[in-house]
């Protein structure tokens, strides 16, 4: 019996971050156009499952998705126990940019949802000569805090149970059951404080409202999906971006939520999939 | 608000979810107060204001309106969620937040338990 394996490769890199060694879980599928994959704060690259097994993606780019530091299988860095973990934009790009380097990305297509789809706001404002395309998920230039992060990170609140309610109204209503409690098992699968931590760079360091529009979308297509029921990065959150960004191309998702690739991923390829032959049409019109 | 106690009771697996919570807590629709007493995840009692010196453990206020677009059975956008009309500046949580939020699931899903009412009326 042939076992019925799905096309997704997971391996571990090890390679220098930040100044210290890591191990970094790195998952892929497909041939073609690198397209890097960023996952949401406190949850982890299993979220990229629907892409990274459809034959229509995977017939023509090469999908990796890597879980970041201290989340899924990715490890903290050596010494994690004596330091509280914070994601800073800083950091954040850099690690990306890294892990571009040691996997020889040749401009790959970066695509992030939610504080990947904000870093990806960074990186078409600041490195757009590494990519071909950005395409920023669930994304806007800042998002004012609505809840008091504290309580995702102390020892009388379970985290996992808390961050499943923190995320299950952002998952969209219209979701097949299967995938949205796939969606929220994976957030009940944080480690502590991380989720906390991935979100000081959401709602603090993370803030780009000042440099947004300086963003050359000439240099580096820039495309902007939400969902129609995300409330945590709203529609009008991404359309006021965009009205900001010249050349950048929103849409908006019907019936989905804050987590449109995890949540139905066969209802956001229907979106997906057009933008991704866009951007194949651009490179094969390049000289 | 009355039909909470039956609602939420008939469903085992949310009063499984709640089975470490007990508490009271007040519902704040508009101008009408409730005072909700859950005992081991079961309701044991609604009670409907006004009340002289009530007491509580966390209170959840928003008006009217928003409650009521809350409880469609197919609620718009920025309506579908008890965070959603947090964000929206619609409902207030107020309180010693603790049993809440450590068991926000299952309050969640209490709350949404009246739209059913809505979908068969």
């Amino acid at each position: 019996m042939i076992p019925d394996f799905e096309p997704i490769v997971g391996r571990y890199l090890r390679l220098d971050l930040l100044g210290k060694p890591h191990r970094l879980y790195v998952e892929e599928a497909g041939q073609g156009i690198p397209l890097l994959c960023l996952h949401t704060a406190g949850s982890d690259a299993r979220q990229y499952r629907g892409l990274m097994n459809d034959p229509r993606i995977l017939q023509h780019f090469r999908v990796i998705a890597f879980d970041l530091p201290w989340h899924g299988k990715s490890s903290p860095p050596p010494g994690w126990q004596n330091a509280d973990y914070l994601l800073t934009s800083r950091d954040y790009v850099a690690i990306i940019l890294a892990v571009v380097d040691a996997l020889a990305l040749e401009r790959p297509i970066a695509m992030g949802c939610s504080i990947g789809g904000r870093i990806a706001l960074h990186l078409a404002l600041d490195h757009s000569e590494r990519f071909r395309a950005i395409i920023g998920l669930e994304a806007g230039a800042h998002v004012e805090p609505y809840y008091d992060i504290t309580w995702l990170h102390r020892p009388d609140v379970h985290g996992g149970e808390i961050a499943a309610g923190i995320v299950s109204g952002l998952v969209g209503p219209r979701s097949p059951d299967t995938d949205r409690w796939e969606t929220i098992w994976h957030y009940m699968q944080g480690g502590p404080g991380v989720f906390k931590g991935d979100l000081h760079f959401y709602t603090v360091d993370g803030d780009i409202r000042d440099r947004v529009a300086q963003i050359d979308t000439t240099r580096c297509p820039l495309y902007l999906l939400t969902g129609e029921y995300d409330y945590s990065c709203t529609p009008e959150d991404t359309l006021k971006a965009a009205r900001r960004i010249n050349g950048s191309q929103p849409t908006i998702m019907e019936g989905l939520g804050h987590f449109p690739m995890s949540e139905d991923p066969q209802r956001f390829l229907s979106y997906l999939l057009p933008i991704l032959d866009r951007i194949r049409a651009l490179r094969d019109a390049a000289p | 608000m009355e039909r909470l106690l039956q609602l939420v009771n008939a469903d085992a697996r949310l009063v499984w979810r709640g089975r470490f919570v007990d508490t009271i807590f007040l519902v704040e629709v508009g101008d009408t107060s409730w005072l909700i007493k859950v005992n081991a995840g079961r309701i044991a009692a609604v009670t409907r204001g006004p009340f002289a010196m009530p007491s509580w453990t966390f209170a959840l206020r928003a008006p009217r309106e928003a409650w009521e677009t809350f409880w469609l059975p197919d609620p718009p956008a920025g309506f579908h969620d008890l965070f959603a009309l947090v964000k929206r500046r619609a409902l207030r949580i107020e309180g010693n937040l603790h049993p809440f939020m450590s068991n926000l699931l299952y309050f969640k899903d209490v709350m949404a338990a009246l739209r059913t009412r809505e979908a068969v009326k």
